[in-house]
């Protein structure tokens, strides 16, 4: 069995990783939402027809776009910090520091973003 | 003290296989998917995306540069959008985003798969899907 660890699963609840291990969560929810996402909707814009056009509503839904904005900015602006330390080991050193900057970039982003769209699915 | 510690040894011992070489290509190709896109977004705003477009359009067309992301929006001439230049575009954006999504796939698959034989497997299949989805992708942007 893959799944076989040393912790058991209540451990593993309670394990604290903060800051990091919290970006480790979220890069990797990003990165299955922007995987499952774009590999569905290739999928029906190649097959097209009536579930082509169902999955059309579902992500042209302004609550999935919501969703959809964070994976793509999380896991750009994540990513951005993961590859600027791994490029440069130096600054390893400053690794929390570089989780504070990153969510001062994302969370301003991300707000305007989410503003944007929802003023649009209000507006028009 | 069975196994050499890396340190011990010398640059190829150590590495330079394929995993570390995937490794350095996820790097890579994020930087490659920041200028495309980057590249789409000041294109876009080039071809009077400012005033014809809401903010979700104008990250539906960034984030993959291909016509049916605009055909929804005011833009009144489509032509400069459906140009050969920006199809290529939206191929080394596909070819580059795909192998990248497919690689990281392997990667949380690795947390779950530990035999040998479940990871060939699933790097097998991950190859098969990555390039069905190449040729998707390509067939979606040189059609449409």
């Amino acid at each position: 069995m893959g799944l076989k660890r040393n912790v058991s699963l209540m451990t593993g609840l309670r394990y604290k990783g903060q800051g990091p291990m919290l970006t480790y969560v979220l890069h990797r929810i990003g990165g299955l939402g922007m995987a499952i996402f774009i590999t569905i909707h290739m999928l029906s814009s190649f097959l097209g027809g009536k579930g082509g056009a169902f999955v059309n509503t579902i992500y042209e839904n302004w609550i999935f776009q919501i969703f959809i904005f964070f994976c793509v900015l999380f896991h750009a602006i994540n990513g951005l910090r993961i590859t600027i330390l791994d490029l440069f080991p130096k600054l390893i050193e400053h690794s929390r520091e570089a989780i504070w900057i990153e969510w001062a970039i994302f969370l301003p982003t991300y707000g305007i973003a989410v503003l944007a769209i929802i003023s649009t699915a209000l507006g028009g | 003290m069975s196994e050499p510690k890396s340190r011990n040894l010398t640059l190829s011992q150590r590495g330079m296989n394929f995993e570390m070489l995937m490794w350095l290509f996820t790097r890579l190709s994020a930087l490659a998917m920041y200028a495309l896109i980057l590249f789409g977004l000041i294109g876009a705003l080039i071809m009077g995306a400012r005033n014809q477009m809401n903010f979700a359009d104008v990250m539906r067309w960034a984030f993959m540069p291909n016509v049916t992301h605009v055909q929804s929006t005011n833009v009144p001439d489509l032509a400069p959008w459906a140009s050969i230049f920006w199809k290529l575009t939206g191929c080394a954006l596909v070819l580059v985003a795909v192998a990248h999504g497919v690689h990281g796939l392997v990667v949380i698959a690795d947390d779950y798969i530990k035999s040998a034989r479940g990871r060939q497997i699933s790097r097998l299949l991950s190859i098969v899907f990555m390039l069905l989805m190449m040729g998707i992708g390509l067939y979606i942007i040189w059609t449409s």
